[in-house]
């Protein structure tokens, strides 16, 4: 088979600008959006992945600016995440330029909205992103960057979010995201093997054993990742040289 | 939405207006949504009978739903198509030997059986970007000019005369893509 499996670089967005800090915290400044996206784009970024986190309400609207320039210049799929709350969100998104639209915190809130945004919008449009932390034996969904529990667990939230019209799943490991230590590949296989639609594997990467993991235990179809290529430890090329020196295809 | 570009003298632009797609030299006709949807939206703004006569006279480019409308039916709601090629539309199916997701999703290779303008500087096993869940089954070998393995060996480009359609999608396949769009400007009949 000859499908690549993707390397996905996630831009953390804010006030029109990219950033990068650890777990949120002492955010600095990375450049322009429409720079950074060309960027790796050149490097042969298979995907972007853009997620807004934007804290005031007032400056929201900067995202479909960034959409639209950053579309406008680059052909590449595009999914935008982050503060999606309705399907007007998922609209405007989708017509500034975004392939896809990811629902994170709203799907928990009102799963109705990815069944109604994925009839309207078809589910390839629709990532349903899951931030999971094991709690004993299982893993359970939380919310705000891992602080909020939500009872649910994780793998039937993952299968009824596919029921539901999600055409792709975001899975990131909240144990794992900014230790560097790689990505909950037990988690990620359990999921993958359960459920039909392709799986990102999210939060961990220190290294590009990782991503390899990632793919050959996790059964990932896509792996995310921010700070490595984000700090210029590797580039995208060097990701997909060595991915595909251990037997994994890449674009 | 409908997104309907036509190239008229190489200025291209996006229109729902039957007119304006009567008067245009070229046409990419990209198609969204699922097919019954497509189908409805297209009759209600007089849109079918408009790219079908186009269809068999000018260059005509059909992308992902837009490949798959050119057929006779289609799985997807039992839905006809506009009957311009021989064959049906069906959906990747879940029991292949090997395990597949479903959409296809991403990039993977085109392998070329066949030689055309559209394929100009571009080697064959490139790798376009794909997301959808149906695919086009034609009885006319011969119209099959790329072919990719996922699950099935599926027709992933056709063409006959002024046609070409790709169930990839150039416009978010970087530089490759870009360069097919290129071919479909320069594409003289």
């Amino acid at each position: 088979m000859s499908l690549a499996k993707r390397i996905i670089p996630c831009l953390d967005v804010t006030n029109g600008r990219v950033v990068k800090g650890i777990n949120f915290v002492e955010l600095q400044d990375a450049g322009d959006p429409v720079e950074v996206a060309k960027k790796y784009n050149e490097q042969g970024a298979d995907e972007l992945t853009f997620l807004d986190i934007t804290a005031s309400s007032d400056n929201r609207g900067l995202i479909f600016d960034i959409i639209e320039n950053v579309a406008k210049q680059i052909f590449i799929p595009m999914t935008v995440g982050g503060g999606v709350g309705t399907c007007e969100d998922v609209r405007n998104l989708l017509n500034a330029g975004a392939d896809k639209v990811g629902i994170n915190t709203a799907a928990i809130k009102n799963p109705d909205l990815v069944a109604e945004a994925a009839s309207r919008f078809g589910s390839q449009a629709i990532v349903v992103a899951i931030d999971a932390k094991k709690v004993d034996d299982h893993w359970e969904v939380f919310t705000h960057g891992g602080r909020n529990p939500t009872g649910i667990n994780a793998l039937d939230w993952a299968k009824k979010m596919v029921k539901f019209g999600a055409g792709e799943l975001l899975i990131t490991s909240m144990d794992k995201d900014g230790t560097k230590t790689g990505f909950d590949n037990i988690l990620n296989k359990l999921i993958s093997e359960s459920v039909q639609v392709p799986l990102i594997a999210s939060g961990g990467v220190g290294n590009l054993q990782h991503l390899v993991d990632g793919v050959k235990v996790g059964g990932a179809d896509a792996v995310l990742a921010a700070s490595i290529f984000h700090y210029g430890e590797y580039s995208i090329q060097e990701a997909k040289a060595y991915m595909s020196k251990n037997d994994i295809q890449v674009r | 939405m409908l997104l309907i570009l036509f190239l008229p003298k190489k200025k291209s632009f996006v229109t729902n207006d039957p007119d304006k797609v009567l008067k245009a030299d070229k046409i990419i006709f990209p198609g969204q949504g699922a097919m019954p949807g497509c189908v409805e939206e297209l009759d209600k703004r007089g849109l079918k009978e408009v790219l079908i006569e186009s269809a068999k006279q000018k260059p005509f480019l059909g992308i992902c739903l837009g490949l798959q409308m050119l057929f006779e039916i289609s799985d997807e709601g039992n839905q006809k198509g506009f009957g311009l090629l021989p064959g049906k539309v069906i959906k990747f199916k879940s029991d292949y030997k090997e395990r597949i997701k479903i959409p296809h999703m991403g990039w993977n290779s085109v392998i070329q059986s066949n030689t055309h303008p559209m394929w100009r500087n571009i080697k064959s096993g490139s790798k376009f970007y794909f997301v959808h869940s149906y695919f086009a089954q034609t009885s006319d070998e011969r119209l099959v000019v790329g072919h990719t393995e996922y699950g099935d060996n599926f027709a992933s480009a056709v063409a006959r005369d002024n046609i070409f359609a790709c169930q990839f999608h150039p416009e978010k396949s970087a530089a490759i893509g870009l360069q097919l769009l290129e071919n479909f400007i320069s594409w003289e009949m």
